[in-house]
């Protein structure tokens, strides 16, 4: 990659992770060029950026690449501090978020693939997992107004591109999310009132339609 | 290190602990007074149970009563709250901690259950790749220490740094592989860069104390290893 000045992100639309990168830059307001990647023909300049791993999103500052979109994030974060801060300046409270983004990251994705992969009891056993990832995920929200406080932050923009599957995982696994974790629901919709989300999120039946050629793709009945 | 009476800062671990090691050195490095409260191997006492509800594994932090989980999570804690007492492990320049970051959470990934798949693993055939995995994995840590350290003991350059920790808290286990396997996993001939590291790493004092000698965790590895041998298998 020359030294060009200027950021760059490589990412694929749908992607929970790249939409946590694109979320974090526009609460900065930074200008970026965003390129779509075709995921079965990677393109040379994605293979180049994220040897290890090959995988969107990657953060391209300065020529320099940012692989891992939570590490994008709290770059951007620390890149841009004069706006928006997503993390909070409280050691404690940076811990409970990384914990949690971290905590999102680990079980919500893995798990709402097995909603849409599996049938029958394995299903049931991904559902209620599911539940009790929701669950746990409502009870840290509590009465806040977001994960971050009266601010959004850092958990925030870790699980909120996830909001645009839950009509997947709810008509794949047949639950609500509003019926089992009233208040992240309200959270999902008080999020979308923001322009950074509201841009960047996948319509939920896109995604939908996405989540079929997925089982299709896989022979999932 | 052990704290007398009135500790504020408690840390639930276990000796052999790769993860709990990485607190250790942390809160070695940064000269904090602490508690080491050992769990016995196979029972989880009440405060852990407490501490870290949800996933209910060690170690864990408790600063002032507050619990704070996951070992990378706990360094970076540790490095900003005792901010004035030595070097900052992460680097000053946010893209060199994205670096280090990145080739932390690599490890957690990719490189330790690879290590660890060695002794759990089945058949020869799964023990094969793993180890294959795992000098893979450690030649792209040699890469990057070529890039990241550039040309300084650690990658965090003359002194030691998270990167240094996240990794270097292996290095017992590493070396008890080695000599079980009776084949290396870092090599003058492959990965010269992290030898001479693990070498520094392993000279400075305060992590000395911390990494356990290599015959006790080959011993802990065999009681581990004839465990998943007699266990009746996985559905």
């Amino acid at each position: 990659m020359a030294s060009e000045k200027g950021v760059m992100l490589l990412d694929f639309w749908v992607s929970p992770f790249g939409q946590r990168a694109r979320i974090a830059l526009a609460e900065k307001g930074v200008q970026y060029e965003y390129k779509e990647e075709n995921l079965t023909e990677k393109s040379e300049l994605l293979l180049k950026a994220n040897p290890v791993h090959k995988k969107i999103p990657v953060l391209i500052h300065d020529g320099k690449p940012v692989c891992e979109s939570l590490i994008i994030v709290e770059y951007i974060d620390e890149v841009w501090s004069d706006k928006a801060p997503l993390m909070p300046s409280d050691p404690y409270q940076r811990a409970q978020a990384r914990f949690w983004a971290d905590f999102v990251d680990k079980k919500v994705y893995d798990c709402g693939s097995r909603l849409w992969k599996l049938k029958g009891e394995e299903q049931q056993a991904a559902k209620k997992e599911m539940i009790e990832i929701l669950q746990l995920l409502e009870a840290q929200l509590g009465d806040k107004k977001y994960f971050g406080g009266d601010s959004f932050g850092f958990v925030d923009v870790a699980f909120v591109p996830f909001t645009s599957w839950f009509y997947s995982y709810e008509t794949c696994a047949n639950f609500s999310v509003e019926g089992v974790a009233p208040k992240v629901a309200q959270w999902a919709k008080r999020c979308l009132e923001r322009e950074s989300v509201a841009k960047t999120l996948s319509d939920p039946k896109k995604v939908y339609e996405f989540v079929c050629f997925l089982k299709k793709k896989f022979g999932v009945e | 290190m052990a704290g007398s009476g009135n500790s504020e800062v408690k840390l639930l671990g276990a000796w052999a602990s790769p993860y709990v090691a990485r607190a250790r050195i942390a809160l070695n490095l940064k000269e904090v007074q602490y508690e080491f409260l050992e769990e016995q191997f196979g029972t989880k006492s009440e405060l852990l149970l407490k501490s870290n509800p949800i996933y209910k594994k060690i170690p864990v932090l408790i600063h002032d009563d507050k619990p704070i989980c996951e070992s990378l999570i706990i360094v970076q804690y540790i490095d900003e709250v005792w901010v004035s007492s030595g070097p900052a492990l992460m680097p000053a320049d946010a893209y060199d901690r994205a670096l280090h970051r990145f080739w932390a959470v690599y490890i957690d990934d990719k490189f330790v259950p690879a290590l660890f798949g060695m002794m759990r693993a089945p058949t020869e055939e799964a023990k094969a790749e793993s180890k294959e995995q795992a000098l893979a994995s450690l030649q792209l840590l040699e890469e990057a220490f070529g890039k990241i350290s550039k040309g300084k003991p650690f990658f965090g350059g003359d002194t030691i740094g998270y990167l240094d920790v996240a990794l270097g808290a292996f290095v017992g286990w590493m070396k008890a592989f080695e000599e079980m396997n009776g084949f290396k996993l870092l090599d003058d001939a492959k990965t010269p860069l992290l030898c001479a590291w693990a070498e520094n790493f392993c000279n400075n004092e305060v992590v000395g104390a911390v990494i356990p000698e290599t015959a006790k965790l080959v011993e802990l590895a065999k009681v581990m290893q004839a465990r998943f041998k007699n266990a009746p298998p996985a559905n």
